[in-house]
């Protein structure tokens, strides 16, 4: 269809509109960890050691970005059972991730650092505004991940159009990314 | 395949040719066309209409604050009536002065300049010039334009609660922004602005990534990048800005949020409020917020003055006849002044403290902003140069733009002088100098846009008589405001004081500051005459006969007299060149949708 755009750019628009919404979000978390270094090497910071449970969630999400690939690659064959019991393992680990997350912030909270309220430090106040939000956006994929696979099971779903998942399959392996950059910054960096 | 995805089906069937749709649409009920619109045309309409009504609140509010200002001691039992308890004895109280200062800003930078400007033209320029039938993501973009709408709601009813709006400022600083107690406006008002704030931030990225997208993505055939007009590049970086930078003021808006209902510490620290005792935030630091805010808060300068500075390069290329004088310096400098936007915000900060080796490459890298701005009034002024000038209304306040452009620009090189700052910090230079040279002249970009693209907008034209009207009393009214401002502020006069009446080396300034007023006034009552020109001419203007009426040669002109959803009829016109070719080979213009001829001197 020679109407909608130059022929020469591949890039699907959606998925444009996507890579620079990353870029955006990327800049929330470098505001957000710039404000930390800027912080930390001011008095009153409080230094402490990650809860072991932030190491197993990392796991766990990178094992979801590698289930999320399954699915795009059985989505691309058509193979949709496969591809929505994929998708569901993946949210499941997301969801885990998230559970795995609080535990986290109940760690800390057992080790007398408390994150919010008069007594908190803002080392750990920002370790939680940092996880938290980060949380949010990994909320945000799970639902996604929720709509792409009701989405596959309604009536005038096109299986040969995987757009859907692969700009979900994206956003998921951005959020796992940025994780990793957020743990290895908060526990050797930051 | 993945293309169709992009747009609607009903887009897609669209573009088989039938030539009855122009002019009306098919399921089209009042409430998909008019309210949820998905077509990039009402949406823009949609947002500046919404500006125009910030505008007139935002006006109002700096009419009132300039009635305190230039009248300390006279009552206005009329203001009583308008204001209640919060111009008791009809004088306006300091803590109402404060809201209506603070709020004037927040609106103007951001619901007018920011949402009314970039939010209107980049939606409906960006696909009408490119050749796009709509955006990337028609549903994000109304999303967009209905998150600005419930941040407008929102805080408009700030206006409305018993404590009143926020009052510490647009640029919102802790502890007054953080702490609860630390005045009236503090409480709920300031509760409301951050969610209005959130939302608005929201709504900005939505519309950015898709102008992105958009550009990057949906040229039509033979648009390369090269090939654009002046105003899409220029809108482009606009959202690039605004894409890269918004988030972080998100960032520091969230700590602040934390800061204020959770007790946490980030900017606060050791502080004492009246009647409440010692708090227990300890170690927090409030320059870290100015940081956070200014990373935003100077690219929002140019979020702001960047659409301008290119429908104003569009403008006087038409109507000076003559092709734009380099088109590639003014390409480089948008593009210089997109980068340096992110490297100058310390200037804004020379007086907290900072380190004054540090502060030193905040002016190196300020005065650097002088060589692309520069570039650009040079290239105005030659592509002025010998033209064959049409002086429309649009053009007069393109021409307008660039003369408060060079008044305003100037006095930035002395504030980015560190030295020179620390005197004249917080002052009324500042206030002149922004007011010129961001505000006023963002705004005659505004008018001038409004102007030259009314008849595609609407199909018809705007009363000119009215449009000359407006622009001779908004220009000379704009100097005589804030030209006097300036010998204010090298007097040492402060902003943002509410009665300078009552200090002794202030009092010469009363005649100034009545005068200033006065003038304020009537530039306000100039602006509601430019309103009803505006909402009178969709009904009853003139009515464009032609499909180009100012022999432009972008591609919106080639769209018909009023396009429908979907933008031109049948095929989108192919692009063969540069879009100007003014007065090449002999012909006054050439539209890009024109091949070249065979005995055409060099294309670009």
């Amino acid at each position: 269809m020679e109407i909608t755009l130059n022929t020469k750019n591949k890039i699907h628009p959606l998925k444009m509109y996507l890579y620079v919404g990353l870029g955006s979000i990327v800049m929330i978390f470098a505001g957000l960890t710039s404000a930390y270094i800027v912080k930390k090497s001011q008095a009153n910071w409080l230094d402490f050691e990650l809860p072991k449970v932030f190491f197993i969630a990392t796991v766990v999400i990178l094992l979801s970005s590698f289930t999320m690939q399954m699915a795009v690659k059985k989505a691309k064959e058509g193979l949709q059972n496969p591809y929505r019991s994929f998708l569901t393992i993946t949210a499941i680990l997301g969801v885990v991730f998230m559970i795995l997350q609080y535990q986290g912030f109940m760690a800390l909270q057992a080790n007398n650092i408390a994150l919010t309220g008069a007594r908190s430090n803002s080392a750990a106040s920002f370790l939680f505004v940092i996880t938290l939000l980060h949380l949010l956006h990994v909320l945000g994929g799970v639902i996604a991940i929720f709509g792409v696979r009701f989405k596959s099971l309604s009536a005038n779903n096109n299986p040969e159009n995987t757009t859907p998942v692969e700009l979900v399959s994206t956003y998921w392996h951005f959020v796992d990314i940025l994780w990793i950059y957020l743990f290895v910054f908060l526990q050797w960096i930051g | 395949m993945s293309h169709e995805a992009a747009l609607h089906n009903h887009e897609g069937h669209e573009s088989h040719g039938h030539d009855d749709h122009g002019h009306h649409e098919h399921h089209d009920t009042f409430l998909t066309k008019y309210v949820f619109s998905q077509d990039h045309k009402m949406i823009a309409k949609q947002f500046l209409i919404t500006g125009m009504v910030w505008a007139v609140l935002g006006g109002l509010m700096s009419v009132l604050f300039r009635l305190q200002l230039g009248y300390p001691d006279s009552s206005f039992p009329w203001l009583e009536s308008l204001l209640g308890k919060w111009a008791k004895g009809g004088q306006i109280t300091p803590a109402a002065y404060y809201a209506l200062v603070t709020t004037h800003g927040t609106v103007l930078v951001f619901f007018v300049l920011t949402a009314g400007l970039s939010g209107t033209f980049a939606n409906f320029l960006i696909p009408l010039q490119i050749g796009a039938r709509d955006m990337a993501s028609p549903f994000m973009n109304m999303l967009s334009y209905w998150f600005f709408f419930t941040a407008s709601m929102v805080m408009l009813s700030s206006l409305f609660v018993e404590t009143g709006p926020f009052s510490g400022g647009w640029t919102a600083y802790p502890p007054l922004s953080a702490l609860h107690d630390a005045s009236p406006g503090s409480k709920t008002g300031m509760d409301l602005w951050l969610i209005s704030m959130a939302l608005f931030v929201v709504s900005s990225l939505l519309g950015g990534l898709n102008y992105i997208a958009t550009i990057l993505n949906m040229r039509t055939k033979g648009m390369t990048m090269t090939r654009l007009p002046l105003t899409i590049w220029a809108l482009f970086f606009t959202a690039v800005l605004g894409v890269l930078s918004f988030p972080v003021l998100l960032s520091g808006l969230i700590l602040l949020i934390f800061d204020r209902n959770f007790g946490t510490s980030f900017y606060l620290s050791d502080i004492f409020v009246n009647g409440v005792g010692a708090l227990s935030n300890e170690g927090g630091s409030a320059i870290l917020y100015q940081h956070l805010f200014w990373f935003l808060g100077h690219p929002e300068v140019y979020i702001i003055l960047l659409p301008a500075l290119g429908m104003v390069s569009e403008i006087i290329s038409v109507n000076s006849r003559k092709p734009i004088f380099g088109y590639m310096a003014m390409l480089g400098s948008l593009f210089s002044i997109a980068i340096l936007a992110f490297l100058v915000w310390a200037h804004h900060m020379f007086v907290t403290g900072l380190n004054p080796f540090l502060g030193s490459v905040f002016v190196l890298l300020t005065l650097l902003i002088a060589i692309p701005s520069g570039i650009k009034v040079f290239n105005w002024l030659t592509t002025l140069w010998r033209g064959n000038i049409r002086f429309t209304p649009g053009m007069l306040f393109a021409i307008g733009f660039v003369s408060l452009f060079i008044s305003g620009g100037l006095t930035g090189i002395w504030l980015g002088n560190a030295a020179l700052d620390i005197y004249l910090h917080d002052s009324y230079f500042v206030v002149a100098h922004f007011h010129i040279v961001m505000g006023v002249a963002s705004m005659f970009g505004m008018f001038a846009g409004v102007y030259h693209w009314y008849p595609k907008m609407y199909g018809r034209y705007l009363n000119n008589s009215l449009g000359y009207l407006h622009f001779w009393i908004t220009f000379a009214g704009a100097y005589l405001i804030f030209w006097p401002m300036h010998y204010q502020g090298l007097a040492g006069m402060p902003r943002r004081y509410f009665d300078f009446s009552i200090w002794e080396s202030f009092k010469q300034f009363a005649d100034l500051n009545r005068f200033i007023s006065t003038v304020a006034m009537i530039v306000f009552a100039t602006q509601l005459l430019f309103l009803i020109n505006f909402f009178y001419s969709i009904f009853k203007g003139r009515k464009v006969t032609v499909l180009n009426p100012w022999e432009a040669n972008t591609l919106e002109w080639t769209t018909p007299i009023r396009p429908g959803h979907g933008n031109w009829p049948g095929e989108i016109p192919e692009v063969h060149r540069w879009p100007y070719d003014y007065g090449k080979d002999g012909h006054d213009f050439i539209p890009q949708n024109t091949p070249v001829g065979e005995d055409e001197t060099g294309t670009h």
